[in-house]
Order: structure tokens, then C-alpha cells, then sequence
């Protein structure tokens, strides 16, 4: 066995362990905070095909899931659509959403780039706070109904911890499709070489572009799933702490690669929601964290990991061979 | 065939019945309390005036509720809805706790609303003063200690258009839920008998600088009303004298614009702001003074809106483990104690809880002076008894539109 797969084969591992951990634990509680890692793990992988595969750094990314999360809650509460429709219609919406501000935002790169997304995405925290008659404001709209599954009610924590796991093992696999895919690969190609890239022939703004909007689509698929979750959506959720949040999760957990923004998630959610019940001044253990891996781990927890993993495990003949 | 409630109300009586011994019985270990607070981020400064209320309340019984052991379990929800289920989820599923005090903001309470109705856990709100938490959103788990946000706001308009004969009345409030629903209700009020409301300015809550917005005041005003929570009454106030207005147009104010909280920081530019709260730290009973006095021993501040909200809610546990004989187990009973609080002397002043789970206490007008080398709100008049509704009919009230920004007076 190569050395590449062997590491394949324990990533995957720590993996389904991970996932199970919260259900050994048995109690209510940290099943809902492995829903909770899950939902931020997808909307994080959404972000991670801009950051980590396009090279482009958006600090807007949360009014994707919050406005997908507005819609299910505003047609379900006000419309009498069922959670599903209401659903379908989110991921529409945020689709062309995310194909008209990735317009405006795709004129720019850089820091360029990262203003207008991040202009766009308070925008729309703007919309949520002051159109009051609709969104709420500042009281946001509760009581959305957690929907049932094939006659399964999904209040159950266990029961929505599966279908947790579930979409996220299709976004994982999704996201794996797409970094080999011919899309993929070219928009790695423009995030390391756009101008070479554009010599060779390919659109290199329309291929971000599209990216844009498959980010888009899942950081709906991720507000989808958080509406479901807490049944309450409030204009903090697509504000810029939230956007702030999400990208630190890509950053820590290692920009371009496929686990880095599900290990970056579950350390934010756990040290957020777990460890602040014991450590008072967790927000300045969160800081201590994320400086400690920039300082160990600078490009980030997954891909630092495996250069460790790298060093351990001594190179078999067939790693000698493959490299010749 | 007994339903469920029918059953759980058979035994309950069966346990009354059988009194001292069932209770005796279930009186094993303490009674958990689950504090929801902000210790971290911009709320962070209401959440330690909380945490304050709470401890002095048990630390004057030593740790002791009707006899039982008191584990008073804080959980941190950093004024972020989100997590503030998440906590709350803690506190029952991990904690076992047999009630709820908090959260500190009324989205933390709405984002949690539905939750506590699902597991039914008795709740207390020490501070989160939402109006639809106990007019259109009903949650029969929920009971406030404090006021609902627009509750001394038609006292105060009351008082401001009979008493002061203002006529026009010019209003700066933060742009936020709490800001539109006390602005709106003392609109309401005051133009019903004869004043007008000229203006309506917002603010950001996070607005460095309140010069634009004071320029923007009709001059023509008799009176300016400024509602703001957390620390924007002091800065605004502050402003308000620098442009010269303090001496030209008077200022009236909602509770947490002028709360004792931030009172402590304010100069000579506070004095003579009238004021309106379900509280003040000048209010001239024995049951007070003493609060008072505990208070500024313990921690050299006078109380104001959150050290007393988290106090009352303190209280209010007291009473109702109290008439449940300590048997906290039993969520239903408790709960009903919970929503039939009937507090005679309390550092506000008697207290009823109405059908809707808001308390009826008396409003205070107050005007800052000095008294004793500090600024205090004395109070310069009280309304006694005051209801969520105003002197409204309940039934009618609830039919309009909960109070917001764009609020406007029909017919």
C-alpha cells in the first residue's frame, strides 16, 4: 500500500469514528452539537471550493446561508408552503443570487474582491435587520417547524443527526467529484496561473463565475439544513461575524483540501459550544487556538497533520517507484 | 379515558393530598437553576449586572431555596441566538436543571421560545422584554419578571401630555426591536391624548456619533424622547449637552436609557432627565432600601434594570418552590405557581403576574437629581398597577399589529 493511501485510510477512519462520537457519547446534547459541526462543515466546504480551490478569499459567504434560511422560514411561516417546496425555492434563489452578486463580485480580485463580497453580504444583513414587516428585524422569525422524513420526526435528535450525516456525505462526495472534475481542475488551474490559463483557452472568469454559484448553492443547502436545525433565523446569522466565522473555519482547518474546513468546523462549533461551558474566557481561548495554528500548523490543521503523518510513516518502494 | 394532563393533574393532587410526606420524599438534592447570560461580546456589561442580581439573591439566603440546596448552573450564550439554543440544550438535556432564568436579549428568548415549550421547562426572563413574548407569541412555559418594552412607555406618555403639557415631542431611538416598540407605544399613548409626535429619528445601535441625528431634532420640539439600551443613553446624553440642548429642550428618556447601570458614569448633564421604569434605585420602602444597601456593600453600585430583573426572577423561584413545597420535580406545578406570582413587597413594589405571564407593577416616573453626593432617579411620580396593556382591553390591544418601526396611529 502507498504511502498516499495509507493516509487516505486513516483520514477516512478518523472520520467515521468522528462521526460516531457523538452518538457513543449517548446523550442528546452532543448528538445535536455533531448536527451542529455538520451543518458548519458543509457550509464551510461551500466556501472552501471560492477560498481554498478559486483563490478567492469572500467575506460574504453567510448571506448565502442566511437567505436561504429566510426563505424557508418566510414561505413556510407566511405562504403555507411545505418545509421541502419551501426548500427547492430557497436553493433557486440563492442560486441566482450567488450568479448575480458573483457577477458584480467577479469584477474584482483580491482585496477587491473580498470588499465587495463583503459590501454584498451586509447588504443583505441590511435587508434582514430594517424590512422589519417581513423579516422580523431584530426579532428575527421563530417557531419554523422541524419538517418529518418519510414519516420519520425528525425532532428527534439521533433521527436528525442521520440525515446530518447523510447530506453531509453527499457534499463530501460532491465535493470530491468536483475537485477532479475538469471544472475542478481548471479552477485551480486559475487560482495558481489565471494568465497562463487564459493563454491555454479557458474562460478564466467564467469558470469563477460558476464556481461562484456551486458555492452559493451549497451554503443554501447548508442554511437549509441550519433553519431545520434551530427553527429560528435572525439577522446575526448572515452578518459578517458569521462570514468571519466561516472563513476562519476554512483557514484553520486548511484551505484546499477536502477535510480542512470539516476540522476547521468542528473546532469552532466544539470550542463554542462545548468548551465554553467550562473555560469562562473561551472567546480568548478560541484566539489562543487559531494563533497556535498559524504559528505550528500555518497551512492549516489538515494539511499540517499530514505533513506529520508524512514524517512518521516511513515511505514504502512503491512511494520510490511512483515518484521516479 | 384521563389524557396525559388529566393524568399528570390526578396525580398531582393525589400528591397534595398525601402533602408533607410526598414532598419530603422528593426534596433529594439541590435544585438546579440554569442561568442564560452574555459574558462575552456587546451585551457582555448587562450580562456581569445579571449574574450580580442572582448572586446577591442567593448569597443573602446562603445558597438556599425553601430549603433545598440551589446549583445555579451560568452558561454563556454570547448574545448570539444561535447559540443561545445550544446552551439552553445544555443546561436541560445535560444539566437536568428544573428551571430556566434568562436569556439577557429578546431574540436569545425568541430563538429558544419554541424549544422550552417542546420539553416544557419552566422559564423565567430576567430581562428580555420583547411584547409578543406575552401577547402574541404565548408560551405558557414563560413568565417575565420585568416589564414588557412599551409597558412604562404609556406611562411615561401619560404622564409627559397630562402632567408636563407637552404638546410635540421629538424621538431619538436605537434602531432595534426594543427602540420601536417603546417609541411606538408611548406614540400611541401621547398623541391619543392631544400631543403630537413630530419625528422619529433612528440610530444605529453601534453608532459612534449621535451629532447628525442631534442637529436633525425640530427645534419647535417641547421635549425630546430618547430610548436606548446598553451604554448609547450615555453617550447620547453626553452629545445632547455638548450641542447646547440640555439647557434649551428637556429630555425624557425610557428606563435603560438612564438605567443605574450606566448612571454612575454620567455627570451634571444627566440632571433633570425625566425618565419612566418599573424601577429605580430611589424608590423609598424599607423592602429597597435594604436591596439597595446589599447591594452597593456587595458590589459599590446602585442596582438598576438587570441586577433587579435578575433578583426579582430570584424571587419569583422562591415563591413558587415555596408553594410547590420544594418538589421543583413537578415542572407542571411549578409552572403554575410560576404564572400565579403574587409578590406584595418586592424592591419594585408589589408585583402580579397576569394571565398572559407579564408582571403588573407600579411604573415610576423618576427625574435624576443628587441625593447623597451621587445622581439617583428619584421618583417624581407613580403609577401604580400598571398592565402590559396599558388601560387598553386586552382582547382589542392584541388585534392590532405588535408595535414596530413604522407604527402609526388608526382612524
Amino acid at each position: 500500500m502507498t504511502r498516499k493511501s495509507r493516509i487516505t485510510l486513516i483520514s477516512l477512519s478518523l472520520l467515521i469514528l468522528a462521526l460516531a462520537a457523538p452518538l457513543l457519547m449517548g446523550q442528546p446534547f452532543y448528538i445535536n452539537i455533531g448536527s451542529q459541526v455538520l451543518i458548519a462543515a458543509i457550509f464551510a466546504m461551500s466556501l472552501n471550493i471560492l477560498v481554498g480551490y478559486g483563490g478567492m478569499t469572500s467575506i460574504g459567504h453567510a448571506a448565502y446561508l442566511g437567505t436561504s434560511a429566510y426563505v424557508v422560514a418566510l414561505l413556510t411561516l407566511q405562504h403555507g408552503f411545505g418545509f421541502y417546496t419551501a426548500s427547492l425555492v430557497a436553493l433557486g434563489v440563492v442560486v441566482i443570487m450567488a450568479a448575480i452578486f458573483g457577477a458584480i463580485a467577479l469584477r474584482g480580485t483580491g482585496i477587491t474582491f473580498l470588499m465587495i463580497t463583503l459590501a454584498l453580504g451586509q447588504t443583505m444583513w441590511g435587508v434582514a435587520f430594517r424590512w422589519s414587516e417581513v423579516t422580523g428585524g431584530d426579532n428575527g422569525l421563530p417557531d419554523i417547524k422541524r419538517p418529518d422524513l418519510f414519516g420519520l420526526n425528525l425532532v428527534e435528535p439521533g433521527l436528525f443527526y442521520g440525515v446530518m450525516i447523510a447530506l453531509f456525505v453527499i457534499a463530501l462526495v460532491g465535493m470530491w467529484i468536483f475537485t477532479q472534475s475538469g471544472l475542478g481542475l481548471s479552477l485551480q488551474g486559475t487560482r495558481d496561473q489565471p494568465r497562463r490559463m487564459g493563454m491555454l483557452g479557458h474562460h478564466v472568469w467564467l469558470v469563477r463565475w460558476i464556481a461562484f454559484i456551486i458555492a452559493g448553492f451549497w451554503a443554501g443547502v447548508a442554511g437549509i439544513a441550519f433553519i431545520g436545525y434551530h427553527g429560528y433565523i435572525h439577522p446575526l446569522s448572515l452578518g459578517l461575524a458569521n462570514s468571519a466565522e466561516v472563513l476562519l473555519m476554512v483557514i484553520a482547518g486548511g484551505a484546499g483540501t477536502l477535510l480542512g474546513p470539516v476540522v476547521g468546523a468542528a473546532i469552532v462549533v466544539v470550542l463554542k459550544m462545548v468548551v465554553s461551558a467550562y473555560v469562562s474566557r473561551w472567546v480568548l481561548l478560541l484566539g489562543c487556538t487559531f494563533v497556535a495554528i498559524v504559528i505550528l500548523l500555518p497551512e492549516g490543521v489538515v494539511p499540517g497533520l499530514e505533513r506529520l503523518l508524512k514524517a512518521i510513516l516511513p515511505a514504502a518502494r512503491d512511494d520510490e517507484e511512483a515518484s521516479s | 379515558m384521563l389524557n396525559r394532563r388529566q393524568f399528570a393533574l390526578g396525580i398531582a393532587a393525589v400528591a397534595g393530598a398525601s402533602g408533607a410526606i410526598k414532598g419530603a420524599a422528593a426534596q433529594t438534592g439541590p435544585i438546579r437553576v440554569g442561568f442564560l447570560t452574555v459574558n462575552s461580546g456587546a451585551l457582555a456589561a448587562g450580562g456581569r449586572q445579571l449574574e450580580e442580581g442572582i448572586k446577591l439573591f442567593l448569597k443573602q439566603r446562603d445558597n438556599k431555596i425553601g430549603g433545598r440546596p440551589v446549583e445555579l448552573i451560568i452558561a454563556d450564550t454570547a448574545g448570539q441566538p444561535a447559540n443561545t439554543r445550544t446552551k439552553a440544550q445544555e443546561l436541560i438535556e445535560r444539566n437536568n436543571v428544573h428551571v430556566i432564568i434568562g436569556p439577557l436579549a429578546a431574540f436569545e428568548a425568541l430563538a429558544i421560545n419554541d424549544y422550552i415549550q417542546q420539553v416544557g421547562i419552566p422559564t423565567i426572563s430576567d430581562s428580555a422584554a420583547a411584547e409578543d413574548l406575552t401577547q402574541r407569541k404565548l408560551n405558557p412555559w414563560f413568565v417575565r419578571a420585568v416589564s414588557s418594552s412599551a409597558q412604562p412607555a404609556h406611562a411615561l406618555a401619560d404622564y409627559a401630555a397630562k402632567t408636563l403639557k407637552y404638546k410635540k415631542i421629538a424621538i431619538v431611538a436605537d434602531d432595534f426591536a426594543f427602540g420601536h416598540e417603546i417609541s411606538a407605544g408611548f406614540q400611541r399613548v401621547f398623541e391619543e391624548n392631544g400631543g403630537k409626535v413630530l419625528q422619529k429619528l433612528w440610530s444605529p445601535l453601534n453608532v459612534a456619533d449621535y451629532g447628525s441625528y442631534i442637529t436633525q431634532i425640530d427645534r419647535s420640539a417641547d421635549a425630546v424622547l430618547a430610548n436606548f439600551a446598553g451604554a448609547n443613553g450615555l453617550r447620547f446624553i453626553k452629545q445632547y449637552n455638548e450641542y447646547g440642548l440640555s439647557g434649551t429642550i428637556p429630555l425624557l428618556g425610557h428606563m435603560t436609557t438612564i438605567d443605574e447601570g450606566i448612571l454612575k458614569n454620567m455627570g451634571d448633564e444627566a440632571k433633570g432627565v425625566v425618565s419612566t421604569g418599573w424601577y429605580s434605585a430611589a424608590i423609598d420602602t424599607p423592602a429597597n432600601k435594604e436591596f439597595v444597601t446589599a447591594c452597593r456593600a456587595e458590589y459599590k453600585a446602585d442596582p438598576g434594570y438587570y441586577t433587579l430583573g435578575a433578583y426579582l426572577s430570584g424571587m419569583f423561584l422562591e415563591e413558587a418552590v415555596k408553594k410547590v413545597n420544594g418538589n421543583v420535580e413537578d415542572k407542571t406545578a411549578l409552572m403554575k405557581a410560576l404564572r400565579n406570582i403574587d409578590l406584595k413587597d418586592t424592591p419594585a413594589g408589589p408585583i402580579k403576574i397576569d394571565e398572559y405571564g407579564n408582571p403588573t407593577m407600579n411604573i415610576y416616573i423618576r427625574k435624576v437629581e443628587t441625593v447623597d453626593g451621587r445622581l439617583m432617579n428619584k421618583v417624581i411620580h407613580t403609577y401604580p398597577s400598571v398592565s402590559q396593556f396599558w388601560t387598553y382591553d386586552p382582547k382589542t390591544f392584541l388585534q392590532s399589529p405588535v408595535y414596530a418601526r413604522e407604527w402609526a396611529v388608526k382612524g
